[in-house]
């Protein structure tokens, strides 16, 4: 790509889905400028300007071109910087197998994970068992590969390795251990969190503890 | 090589419906199985043991689910007809519309249909500022996809033809052509077009009262 391409990401720097893009630009180390969106304040007039529909981060900006949603713009990254570090198989079945595990993860982990941190009670024991289902589903489905697409690291696991930094919150809040019931899962991020890209892309779960100490309290909850 | 593509699908489903009109358009043979919901075969089981549900397109005995990732891979496995735009900023685009649809309009939609008689009216508008959303993405286009039919007119079907049927069903008119005209001309060009004709559910009669005794003769519409 030409050396005054225009990248601009608004962001927020708790957000599973800004954490994806954030993965996906570093990979192709791809230069780019990162907002960062005041949500519980008031959101900036070129968010809204550039995701008219949802209002949501995170926005991907590309040459003054909006892209919206987090796991249409880590294809739309891959597909536009596509000689080098490519994110999706070659292959239309493994792509295809690549697509159904995200579509899963981004339809089924947000809700109940959110819901652990944000109820009490039968609510939160509701939520962390489905939690569950969902993690034993993802346990089986990596089995022994060191990612989800194979030798390598791509689309799949950015969807979600970003709940990672969540996870410690998860534990505290649901009370269980997530190394005990899932090794695999745990072992897994462990491996992708070797990679820089994602490192230097997912913040302290401690600073995202303390965030979801602060929103339960605002909450009225503890 | 012999090729053996297979689809497991219902007659009445409008995701089912999108998987057969790619398969036509691109003009590959396949093999279908209706499916009884109400008692889902074994086979359809062991093929989508994740979310036990059609469609399910198998290829060569390798099974692939959820019709948008359906739709993609037919269209990046068989040259001939193109479904996806070429340049990624408009596939981009393609594909966050067909989550809006799946994801919005079509939950937006239902619940104006047959959603609680108390909410009915904040339903309606809201499902209306939906319809709005696409009204100014179709714009001046012919179809979605501008010339030809593409992924985001196959993913529209259900705007296109299910959209009608549960209005019928329900007594709930959403796509009024005062204030839809440009996305009321798509659906009547649509649902002409060949290729998505012939793949519309037939009975028409039968489709509207599968839906009225699934979910009921629908919430009251005093306004419309």
């Amino acid at each position: 790509m030409a050396d005054d391409d225009q990248v601009i990401l608004l962001d927020f720097w708790a957000s599973v889905f800004g954490m994806r893009v954030r993965i996906a630009l570093a990979e192709k180390e791809i230069k780019y400028e990162s907002r960062e969106e005041d949500l519980f304040g008031k959101k900036s007039d070129l968010l809204l300007k550039m995701n008219p529909v949802y209002k949501k981060i995170p926005v991907l900006i590309h040459n003054g071109k909006p892209v919206c949603e987090s796991l249409i713009i880590v294809q739309y990254i891959d597909e536009v910087w596509k000689d080098r570090s490519p994110l999706m198989p070659s292959d239309p079945y493994e792509r295809a197998q690549a697509r159904f595990w995200a579509d899963f993860i981004d339809k089924k982990m947000y809700l109940p994970s959110r819901r652990i941190r944000t109820t009490k009670g039968e609510e939160q024991e509701a939520a962390k068992k489905e939690l569950f289902e969902i993690f034993k589903i993802l346990e089986e489905e990596l089995g022994d590969k060191p990612y989800f697409q194979g030798e390598a690291f791509g689309f799949v696991d950015i969807s979600l390795i970003t709940f990672s930094s969540w996870f410690h919150t998860f534990e505290t809040f649901g009370n269980f251990s997530l190394e005990v019931e899932f090794p695999k899962i745990i072992a897994w991020t462990k491996r992708c969190m070797e990679r820089e890209s994602v490192a230097k892309s997912l913040p302290d779960p401690k600073k995202i503890w303390t965030f979801s100490v602060e929103r339960r309290r605002e909450l009225g909850l503890d | 090589m012999a090729e053996e593509v297979l689809l497991f699908g219902v007659w009445g489903s409008p995701f089912s419906r999108r998987v057969e009109m790619a398969l036509k358009l691109k003009g590959i043979q396949y093999k279908y199985f209706e499916e009884d919901l109400t008692n889902k075969s074994p086979t359809l089981l062991k093929y989508n043991p994740i979310h036990k549900k059609i469609p399910v397109l198998v290829h060569n005995g390798k099974p692939i689910a959820e019709s948008q990732v359906i739709l993609e891979y037919i269209d990046e496995t068989w040259k001939g007809y193109p479904i996806f735009p070429k340049d990624p900023y408009e596939r981009a685009n393609a594909r966050f519309w067909a989550k809006f649809i799946d994801e919005k309009c079509l939950p937006g939609i239902f619940n104006a249909c047959w959603g609680e008689e108390k909410q009915h009216e904040n339903a309606v508008k809201e499902a209306c500022e939906l319809l709005k959303h696409l009204e100014n993405e179709i714009g001046e286009k012919k179809y979605f996809g501008g010339e030809a039919i593409g992924f985001l007119d196959i993913v529209a079907n259900f705007i296109g033809f299910w959209l009608g049927i549960f209005e019928e069903a329900s007594g709930t008119k959403l796509l009024t052509r005062e204030e839809f005209p440009k996305l009321s001309n798509w659906v009547g060009v649509f649902v002409s077009s060949s290729g998505i004709k012939e793949n519309l559910p037939p009975a028409r009669d039968k489709l509207i009262a599968y839906f009225r005794s699934q979910f009921g003769t629908g919430s009251t519409d005093a306004t419309k």
